[in-house]
């Protein structure tokens, strides 16, 4: 009924330019990200042309400040950036609903104690917190995804506990508990299954800021290390040499460029599948 | 969050006439009930910066000491008891709630000052940076929001959508080079950094925020000064914020609209700015309002970022040089600063939904 009535509402996805526009251009980066070596001009690595040389039919984007291809390094970025902003989604989604659904299952102590751990790290402005924990951890690309989960699952085990909650007197729980199954079946084989939507939804609105997140910390210097070629490290290159442009402009582009479309997507996925759910967890 | 006081009534229901003593005595016991649950999530967050900064592996007295040093172990138990880090960790915390207590926060290790007086010195520079850009956000933020709502799907609603999904996917490091590059260094419109000119010296102290403190002494060419500063800082902050608040202040003005009572108010031939504003932005207001104390939150996040790049004397610099030298009694400061600064905000928010809609009793 309810899957009925938003259809009727919103747009079918052909008619979101937007939301495909961004389809498009995650897809074009995934691309490049596969076959960064085959499409890249030069090796990221090398040091060996014209330091900070301008854009130029050789190096579209210029070089740098040890001589390195811009261009280059901004297609083996994605290979970086696309790969670990799924991975981190995935575990902080997949933690945060572990958490969620046993809070919300069990209720009770269990929920109370869950859910205020829940709430000091959400109360928490992410990059302060993610940046403690970067910075104890040692400053690694590892330790910055680490620190991206820590921030990120809140969001996750609030959404999961608040539709437990509300499946769990809901009369095909009900009917399942009376014919025998388990509480952890009942969460797993009947729940998890209606709740996967709306999970993905806040998923696909929050990828992006997990990737500004992550390249945030790197700029700081607490992910990527050199000479790696991530772009939220390259545009911190950028601010050491403000008055050769194209060093940080580039790779910055590319993030933009990136979360720009992952944020049209989650747009699109939370008028089309849940217009409420989503926006009452991540306003 | 506190989102649930804002559960708001049906605009048709009746008003709850309620006597003025009853009034005044719930606000009091809202307050008490807030002092608590402050306090509460104040030792909470200590407790997790706690476990947090201390059982990880970083070495703070490998941070702190010289590279001769670290080679003598006498110097590193000499750096150990002087922060009390050769003490059981339960002991340790204890110490350290106590001395809270009296209003001590320890010594900071890169410093060597209170992180007390180090906090007074970075928390006003970063409250006037975070005060303007949520000021900026709130004004530019809602009134792109109330246009695009005005016009939904039409092709101001695309433009400001795609203006506001561009704010929020920007990373503000990328726009303050990219802002710092234009403004500062080829236009040369705006200062590049600090709080003033060199040359400058601060205004009188009354609250530390410069503008005020400089308008408030009448000491017009350092206000200007002061402003001028905040600019570039300020607008490349707000960035993110005026984006989120242009989305959300959209849905919920379209929420509203779709409301009898607002067809009600057209069919009585209300002029339109009318409508928009009094039926229907005073009770979106409300959930605006909620998501702006979040955009608080993500506006001090901003301040590590644009402090860094704008050489801005505030937390968010002090934050980062902390935690990259592991200076723990630092980092504990300013997660109590940035708990403080929730409790505070969530508070004015709750306390300003009584304000746009009488009806809402504080509970």
């Amino acid at each position: 009924m309810k899957r009925i009535r938003t259809r009727a509402l919103a747009p079918p996805p052909w008619r979101r330019p937007l939301a495909l526009g961004g389809l498009a251009v995650i897809a074009a980066w995934a691309v490049i990200a596969i076959f960064a070596p085959l499409i890249a001009p030069q090796n990221p690595l090398a040091q060996k042309f014209t330091i900070l040389a301008g854009p130029s039919a050789a190096h579209w984007f210029g070089t740098d400040e040890l001589g390195r291809d811009v261009f280059s390094r901004v297609l083996f970025g994605a290979r970086i950036t696309l790969p670990l902003a799924v991975i981190l989604i995935v575990v902080a989604m997949v933690i945060g609903a572990i958490i969620g659904g046993v809070a919300g299952f069990f209720g009770g102590w269990v929920d109370n104690i869950l859910m205020r751990v829940a709430d000091l790290v959400f109360a928490f402005p992410g990059i302060i917190l993610a940046l403690a924990v970067a910075a104890a951890l040692g400053a690694q690309l590892r330790n910055a995804v680490i620190a991206v989960v820590v921030v990120s699952w809140p969001s996750y085990a609030r959404l999961v506990r608040s539709l437990v909650l509300s499946a769990r007197s809901a009369q095909y729980v009900v009917a399942s508990r009376l014919l025998g199954a388990s509480g952890v079946r009942v969460l797993f084989t009947d729940i998890r299954p209606n709740a996967a939507g709306p999970v993905l939804v806040l998923a696909a609105l929050d990828i992006g800021n997990a990737v500004l997140l992550l390249s945030g910390l790197s700029f700081l210097g607490l992910g990527a290390q050199p000479p790696t070629a991530e772009w939220g490290a390259m545009v911190a290159e950028g601010t050491q040499n403000f008055n050769d442009w194209w060093v940080g402009l580039f790779p910055g582009l590319a993030i933009l460029t990136v979360v720009l479309a992952f944020n049209f997507i989650g747009d699109a996925l939370r008028d089309m599948l849940d217009p409420r759910t989503a926006r009452a967890v991540r306003l | 969050m506190s989102a649930t006081t804002a559960a708001v009534p049906a605009p048709e229901a009746p008003e709850r006439v309620r006597p003025r003593g009853r009034r005044r005595h719930d606000l009091r016991r809202f307050l008490l009930q807030r002092l608590g649950t402050g306090v509460v999530l104040l030792v909470g967050i200590t407790l997790v910066a706690f476990v947090l900064t201390h059982l990880v592996p970083g070495d703070p007295a490998a941070a702190n000491l010289g590279q001769r040093a670290i080679g003598d172990p006498a110097a590193v138990a000499a750096f150990n008891h002087q922060y009390g880090l050769d003490r059981p960790l339960p002991v340790q915390y204890v110490l350290y709630l106590k001395n809270l207590l009296h209003g001590n926060l320890g010594i900071s290790e890169q410093s060597h000052r209170p992180v007390l007086t180090d906090l007074e010195e970075y928390v006003p520079a970063t409250i006037e940076l975070a005060l303007f850009a949520i000021v900026v956000s709130l004004v530019i933020g809602i009134g792109l929001g109330i246009v695009a709502a005005m016009y939904r799907d039409r092709w101001p609603d695309q433009l400001i959508r795609v203006i506001s999904l561009g704010g929020v996917s920007m990373p503000v490091f990328w726009i303050a080079l990219v802002a710092f590059y234009l403004l500062f260094f080829k236009l040369g419109w705006l200062p590049g950094g600090g709080r003033l000119d060199p040359t400058q010296g601060a205004p009188h102290h009354l609250t530390g925020l410069f503008t005020v403190d400089a308008a408030l002494h009448g000491q017009w060419t350092l206000f200007w000064s002061a402003l001028r500063h905040l600019l570039l800082p300020g607008l490349v902050l707000a960035v993110y914020t005026v984006g989120m608040l242009t989305r959300f202040t959209r849905a919920s003005m379209l929420e509203i609209m779709g409301n009898d009572y607002v067809r009600a108010a057209r069919l009585k031939g209300l002029p339109e700015h009318v409508v928009i504003l009094r039926h229907v932005l005073r009770p979106a207001l409300v959930s605006i309002i909620t998501v702006a104390g979040v955009a608080f939150g993500s506006l001090l996040s901003g301040t590590v970022l644009v402090e860094n790049i704008f050489s801005w004397p505030g937390v968010g610099q002090y934050a980062y040089r902390s935690a990259v030298n592991l200076d723990l009694p630092a980092i504990m400061g300013v997660s109590l600063f940035v708990a403080l600064v929730y409790i505070v905000v969530n508070l004015v928010v709750d306390l300003l939904y009584g304000v746009i809609d009488p009806r809402i009793r504080l509970s």
